[in-house]
């Protein structure tokens, strides 16, 4: 049991668990202390100083975020002095912010400009030097506007503690303080993956993603051919834009969304997640009988691979070759689709793909994946980029009837739709792997044991004709850092390891709707759930029976591993090292 | 910073403060938590703490380059740039504030052609400004590397340089 305390807030008498945070018990009881700085667990430094409260006994005011409760202590969250110096402290923070509010990309979704109105700031007393530093537009996933940065270094701490890729720290000190990517490069020149998983926690428009929906809009508008294939894991996401609960299921009215936004064909990257699984679990079996690099190491997410070639290039061998989904579809799309079914040539297609990531805007721009100044994906929108079009074009995702995607790129399995999930490569790798290998039907499809949210997860499968498979399956990047520090160190005895940047997988990627950061957990449950529930349903939930890829291998790629589908389905690493503006020697 | 390029390191390993350096760094490997003291090390050896110090010592303490930057720009005892074979110090305490530092300050900018955080082109003096330096009964002070100039008028400027 754990240990409880009395104390007593805004009078009332409270029990908590000994070492909660006065912030932590405030909120269980229903008292909404506002936090600007501060993610549980993650960035606990009461820096902004909007959570203070009055202590009986305490000299000055204290963050309640970093105090913990103890027993009898007396705090008071509302009186004039906590009210007055919260709006001060929101007051300085603006005097040093611009006033574009308006037409400001985080306009009505700031936290900052939520807290303004909810501690009705009036006016700002305080008029003094402001910040003029230029935009990084350096990268073709994030942009950095650093005037617009109010230092709560939430960004830096899900940067170096989530991920341990720490490419962006504070420098310089006092109104110099500004938050720079390695020693004040941009971003671009860096070993930043792009996982936007600072743009996702950022709570200004100090970090967001490169922008790409006007130039969608005006392909559409010039009556161009444009299609566009939509990720797993934005079917659960999108409509907590629209107002519906975390984790509604929304692929239906999307589809319909999609075709009112004027696209000539909507495809599902599920039908490439199949693709991948036939390529990927047949490179699984090679290397095992041929005794190549094991474990293979998936290759889906390109934060992921890009932390590989900066961080660790010992393990780029172990990399699978196949391209991620995404990619795979691209390549389809400008041949196989340009050539047997919309009869143009690849350079009048053009492909558009709604990520749940930011890293996929820089990986549709890697030069592997252009052939004769032909792009296989053209412009990479995240879901909040998709919802933002609907929103321009009066289209009210939550009304809308449901559609179907186009065939034969929009049929898919169950298989597919769970890439969306940490362990959903995985598992839908061995369904396949399996059945090809002991050449009997998998009597249990659900491996439970590679599901859920924990940053790494194991499991041992026994195949006949085989023998035992060891799996591991890590998301977020500095469970992944560690992992590979251990497997550098003790060798390793895994045959197959799935690795996500994002923690949770794709569902908890940098494009996906912001939650507030004491709900993360929540909405990220709801989205793995409705995940899998969409996998319960289908009737076809093994990507090898998916009847449009067998007649895709049929009619077009022939054998799976083949000539072909390497040509086309296939990639290769670059070493990139972790001073990437250094000159390769 | 991109662009200011340490000339030692196109001598490589013939400049022998790079072995130094390497020495400190051996002693430290791994140790995330002695960024301040190897910063310090490393800066007594070059005399600043150029981009690739940084480097070396982000890769030997296993720390982000990111982080040693943020260090390295917090706290005012590091430099960044070379700094000159005299270091000026012109203090801007209140008691030399209110008895002419200034002006003592402006005169050394337009004897010596920089501002303040710059060095001279022929890398003899760098110069800074400093808070007070507990000298106050002989305001206004400056600090020529261990030299202390009190009671400094600014037309003593030049003749006070000359020494140098």
């Amino acid at each position: 049991m754990q240990e409880m305390i009395k104390l007593t807030i805004d009078n009332r008498v409270i029990d908590a668990p000994k070492g909660s945070t006065v912030l932590q018990v405030a909120r269980q009881a229903g008292v909404a202390i506002p936090t600007l700085c501060y993610m549980e667990k993650i960035n606990e430094i009461g820096a902004c100083r909007v959570c203070v409260v009055e202590v009986a006994g305490y000299r000055g005011l204290q963050a309640s975020c970093v105090l913990e409760a103890a027993p009898g202590m007396v705090v008071r969250t509302n009186t004039p002095l906590v009210r007055q110096a919260r709006r001060v402290n929101v007051e300085l923070l603006l005097s040093n912010h611009p006033d574009s509010c308006l037409t400001c990309r985080r306009n009505t979704s700031c936290e900052l400009q939520k807290l303004s109105h909810d501690l009705s700031v009036s006016k700002v007393s305080y008029v003094g030097e402001k910040t003029d530093l230029p935009l990084d537009l350096s990268n073709k996933s994030l942009v950095r506007d650093p005037n617009k940065c109010i230092l709560c270094r939430r960004c830096v701490a899900v940067c170096h503690e989530v991920q341990n890729v720490g490419v962006i720290s504070v420098s310089a000190r006092g109104f110099h303080s500004i938050i720079t990517p390695d020693a004040n490069r941009q971003l671009g020149d860096t070993t930043c993956v792009f996982c936007g998983q600072c743009a996702a926690v950022c709570p200004t428009a100090a970090i967001t993603e490169v922008d790409s929906t006007e130039q969608v809009f005006r392909a559409i508008g010039n009556k161009m051919h444009v299609v566009v294939q939509v990720a797993p894991a934005v079917r659960v996401a999108i409509g907590e834009e629209f107002g519906l609960p975390r984790g509604a299921i929304t692929t239906g009215q999307m589809v319909t969304g999609l075709r009112m936004l004027g696209f000539t064909a909507v495809f599902d990257t599920d039908f490439a997640a199949d693709l991948t699984i036939l390529e990927e679990a047949n490179e699984l079996i090679q290397r095992v009988k041929t005794n190549g690099t094991l474990p293979l190491m998936t290759s889906c997410s390109p934060g992921w691979v890009k932390f590989v070639e900066h961080f660790y290039p010992e393990f780029m061998g172990h990399l699978s070759s196949c391209k991620s989904p995404m990619q795979m579809m691209g390549a389809l799309i400008k041949s196989y689709y340009a050539e047997k079914i919309a009869n143009l040539p690849p350079q009048q297609i053009v492909s558009v793909a709604i990520m749940p990531c930011t890293a996929k805007k820089f990986e549709a721009n890697r030069p592997e994946f252009t052939h004769a100044g032909v792009q296989d994906v053209d412009f990479v929108l995240t879901t909040r980029e998709l919802a933002s079009m609907f929103k321009v074009a009066g289209i009210d995702l939550a009304r809308l009837p449901t559609d179907e995607f186009d065939a034969p790129l929009g049929i898919s399995t169950g298989a597919g739709v769970i890439f969306g999930a940490s362990g959903g490569v995985m598992e839908a790798a061995l369904r396949t792997a399996y059945e090809w290998i002991a050449e009997k039907p998998l009597a249990k499809l659900d491996l439970t044991a590679v599901r859920g949210l924990e940053g790494v997860k194991e499991a041992v499968v026994d195949v006949p004709n085989l023998g035992q498979v060891k799996v591991a399956v890590v998301s977020g990047l500095a469970n992944a850092d560690k992992f590979l520090a251990r497997q550098k160190a003790e060798g390793s005895s895994y045959n197959f390891i799935e690795f996500m940047a994002c923690p949770g997988g794709c569902l908890g990627g940098g494009g996906q709707p912001r939650m507030k950061p004491n709900e993360a957990s929540l909405g990220k449950e709801a989205r793995l759930k409705s995940i899998y529930a969409i996998d319960q349903e289908l009737l076809l939930r093994k990507s090898h029976e998916n009847p449009a890829v067998q007649k895709l291998y049929a009619d077009y790629l022939g054998s799976v591993g083949g000539e072909k589908a390497h040509h086309l389905l296939h990639t290769s690493y670059t070493t990139r090292g972790r001073f990437p503006w250094r000159k390769q020697s | 910073m991109p662009g200011s390029k340490c000339q030692c390191a196109s001598q490589g390993e013939l400049d022998p403060r790079w072995e130094q350096l390497e020495e400190i760094l051996a002693a430290y490997k791994g140790d995330a938590g002695a960024l301040i003291q190897v910063l310090h090390a490393a800066q007594d050896v070059f005399g600043y703490v150029s981009e690739e110090v940084q480097e070396k010592v982000a890769e030997a303490l296993g720390v982000p380059i990111s982080e040693v930057y943020g260090v390295a720009t917090f706290y005012s005892l590091f430099s960044l740039k070379p700094r000159g074979q005299y270091k000026i110090g012109v203090c801007l305490g209140t008691a030399c504030y209110v008895r002419g530092a200034a002006q003592v300050l402006a005169e050394i900018e337009k004897q010596l052609g920089v501002k303040v955080n710059d060095t001279t082109g022929d890398g003899k003096f760098t110069l800074e400004v400093t808070r007070c330096i507990g000298a106050c009964g002989l305001a206004p002070v400056i600090t020529i590397n261990e030299d202390v100039y009190g009671r400094l008028q600014v037309d003593k400027v030049k003749e006070v340089l000359a020494k140098y």
